[in-house]
């Protein structure tokens, strides 16, 4: 993945609002994305996911920066000049046209032949698995079957790089499931790369080669989704991917001090936590890191204890802050609500942060 | 008044919400059908009835003359001959009404683009600013349209300045800009109404998927607007058919359009039934102009109706 294939290079995009503000959409967002690959852009609503892919679609124009795509710079071409496709998040289906016309519409643009056209119609349509299905009105489709369609639509172009503005998120929890999937055998099988945008971290981590995580229009980490998971680069992060406990603390000699008289000795910290040498700190550690043990560093009282199924989740007040633990359901002595327990960090997986 | 037991009290009839109550209905029907029927009967009745040797009115007696008399004109010698007066009054008007409806559409399509794509408060700023001109009469707005073609008016003044001579009032373009712009809201509005409901991400979306400029508006945004296309035309093509005022005052009597030669009829002329007879037949032609385009919308599967 070190070949640069689609180069985004300080882009900034200022936007004015009616109320005569300005929000900067994209403030200097720099990243390399690799042939082939599955990129996430992953961040909070109105962080600048969609700005950034509409720049590169060109359906939007940066104020500044380059957008480089195999060498050569399209920022300045209109949309229909980059070999570049979208699949919108409200599909953008033509209403007024048949399945078929709809998929056929971007080839005919192209002046590819008509047999051509039939040809990679009907191929895009097997692909997404609706074939046969050419004739139908998009309104006589489920939604679901309206995402494939939009899917194949773009597909079907043949792009370089294939734009995905949140595809799942109108579906149901099992329909995204299955397209999750799909969508990356289809990545996969066509070896098209795409840029896939979401606010759903697990879907960034399931799916995922690399993801930017992005914060008001800047990236805070781009990394793959173990790294991003494991080492995030600050308090931010870590929060937004998956669940984590931060608890405020103070470096003293030989360890953190944390709320409740609590010490977490430095041996105990991942290995490449950055400690200052005295001041105030973060302390990031998941809860499936935590055990209870007999004499733990972690001492607190039982607040709740929530059976999941396959979890148990533990609620410990950790003098003034909650820390949440996740046992496995099996094999551990469930504790009782009241009583108190103390708490250990496995593997050396609790780290500082940088808040 | 000494009732000893209550009736039940009947259960409110409540309709549903947005129901209103047929007898609501019945009394702008009833007026309507007065209102147009009885004039149109009366209309269809002369047209069949004699003239009356001296006056106005009709004499009742049973006659197809008028209509004859609309292509047919006997000589003084007892001959006949294929008369096209008023086939070619007929064709002007239907000229006149089909350069103004494919103006207008022209101007209307872009303009009402334009609005559609403003911001809200915009929006509604524009269209209260096209329907602006329903405010005035239209008589005296056909006046002031006369003051600004006419050789001496604005238009004149300054292409004067560059030698270029003006004269166009009492002449047939006097007559089509005025239809033209009493016309165009008509035109604007019901094709606003759709660009409005049009949603703006697939024109997006046409552009990515590679399209250009006019590709996407011709195969994309018009399609999607082409019920307001529709009504428009109907609501410009058939009122410019019977349009009387324009060439009245702007084409100075010169060119006359049908419903000038029918207000004639029933005016100065004194030919009662002959004016009902040229009335029907255009009645006839417009129905068949909403039939053909009724037909022309059902083909295409759009929800249009205009009868
Ligand atoms: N046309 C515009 N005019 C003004 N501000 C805009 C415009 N488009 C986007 N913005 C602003 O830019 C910021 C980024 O918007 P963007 O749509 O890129 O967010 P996003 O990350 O895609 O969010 P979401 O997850 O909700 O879709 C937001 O604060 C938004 O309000
Ligand atoms: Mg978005």
């Amino acid at each position: 993945m070190s070949e640069k294939y689609l180069e985004i290079c300080n882009i900034t995009k200022v936007f004015q609002t009616p109320e005569g503000g300005e929000v900067r959409a994209l403030d200097d967002v720099t990243l390399d994305i690799a042939s082939g690959e599955f990129f996430i852009l992953l961040g909070p609503s109105g962080c600048g996911k969609t700005t950034l892919l509409r720049s590169i679609a060109g359906l939007e124009y940066p104020d500044s920066g380059e957008i480089i795509l195999q060498g050569e710079r399209i920022d300045d071409k209109p949309p229909y000049d980059r070999p570049v496709n979208t699949v919108f998040q409200s599909y953008a289906l033509f209403p007024h046209m048949t399945v078929g016309d709809n998929i056929a519409f971007g080839l005919e643009m192209e002046n590819v032949d008509k047999d051509e056209v039939a040809k990679r119609v009907e191929e895009a349509l097997e692909q997404v698995q609706l074939a046969g299905y050419a004739k139908r009105m998009p309104s006589q489709l489920s939604g679901g079957q309206q995402q494939r369609i939009a899917l194949a639509r773009a597909l079907a172009k043949k792009p370089k790089v294939l734009l995905l503005d949140e595809p799942l998120s109108a579906l149901d929890l099992k329909l995204r499931r299955g397209m999750q999937v799909e969508l990356k055998r289809l990545q996969r099988e066509t070896g098209i790369t795409f840029v896939f945008v979401t606010h759903d971290q697990e879907e960034a981590m399931s799916m995922g080669d690399r993801i930017a995580v992005f914060s008001q229009g800047k990236i805070v980490q781009l990394d793959t989704p173990v790294e991003v998971y494991r080492r995030p680069v600050n308090a931010y992060v870590a929060d937004f991917i998956g669940e984590t406990n931060l608890i405020k603390g103070t470096v003293v000699s030989g360890g953190i001090s944390l709320p409740g008289g609590n010490v977490l000795p430095t041996d105990q910290l991942a290995a490449d936590s950055v400690i200052p040498a005295s001041g105030d700190v973060t302390v990031a550690i998941r809860p499936e890191d935590l055990v209870l043990a007999a004499n733990g560093m972690i001492s607190g009282t039982v607040r709740d204890v929530i059976f999941t199924g396959d979890s148990v989740r533990v609620h410990v007040t950790v003098g003034d802050v909650e820390v949440i633990a996740s046992l496995a359901s099996y094999g551990t002595e469930i504790p009782e609500q009241g009583s108190k327990v103390t708490l250990n960090p496995e593997h050396r997986a609790a780290r500082t942060v940088a808040s | 008044m000494t009732a000893v037991t209550t009736p039940p009290k009947k259960q409110a009839q409540r309709g549903r919400p947005g129901q209103s109550s047929p007898k609501l209905a019945y009394l702008p029907i009833i007026f309507l059908a007065f209102a147009i029927g009885v004039p149109l009967l009366i209309i269809v009745v002369y047209s069949f009835l004699e003239k009356p040797s001296q006056g106005t009115g009709v004499k009742w007696v049973f006659t197809l003359e008028n209509y004859k008399a609309l292509f047919i004109q006997e000589k003084l010698d007892g001959t006949t001959a294929l008369d096209t007066r008023y086939i070619k009054v007929l064709w002007t008007s239907f000229y006149y009404s089909l350069l103004t409806t494919v103006v207008t559409l022209a101007l209307s399509i872009p303009v009402a683009m334009w609005i559609a794509t403003r911001d809200a408060r915009k929006r509604n700023l524009l269209v209260a600013l096209v329907t602006l001109p329903f405010w005035i009469s239209i008589l005296i707005r056909t006046y002031g349209m006369r003051q600004i073609v006419a050789d001496e008016g604005p238009i004149g003044k300054f292409l004067g300045i560059f030698n270029i001579e003006w004269s166009i009032l009492y002449s047939p373009p006097a007559t089509i800009l005025g239809l033209i712009y009493v016309f165009l809201p008509f035109m604007i509005l019901p094709i606003y109404a759709s660009a409005e409901r049009f949603d703006f991400r697939l024109a997006e979306a046409a552009y990515d998927l590679g399209a250009k400029r006019m590709t996407v508006v011709r195969r994309v945004i018009l399609p999607s607007i082409r019920p307001g296309v529709i009504s428009g035309i109907a609501l410009v093509f058939i009122p410019a058919l019977g349009s009387f005022l324009q060439s009245d005052m702007l084409g100075g009597g010169k060119t006359n359009m049908v419903a000038n030669v029918i207000a004639n009829n029933f005016g100065q002329a004194r030919n009662w039934p002959f004016g009902s007879a040229l009335a029907v037949l255009l009645i006839v032609l417009t129905l068949l102009f909403v039939l053909i385009m009724q037909g022309a919308a059902q083909r295409r599967g759009d929800k249009v109706e205009l009868v």
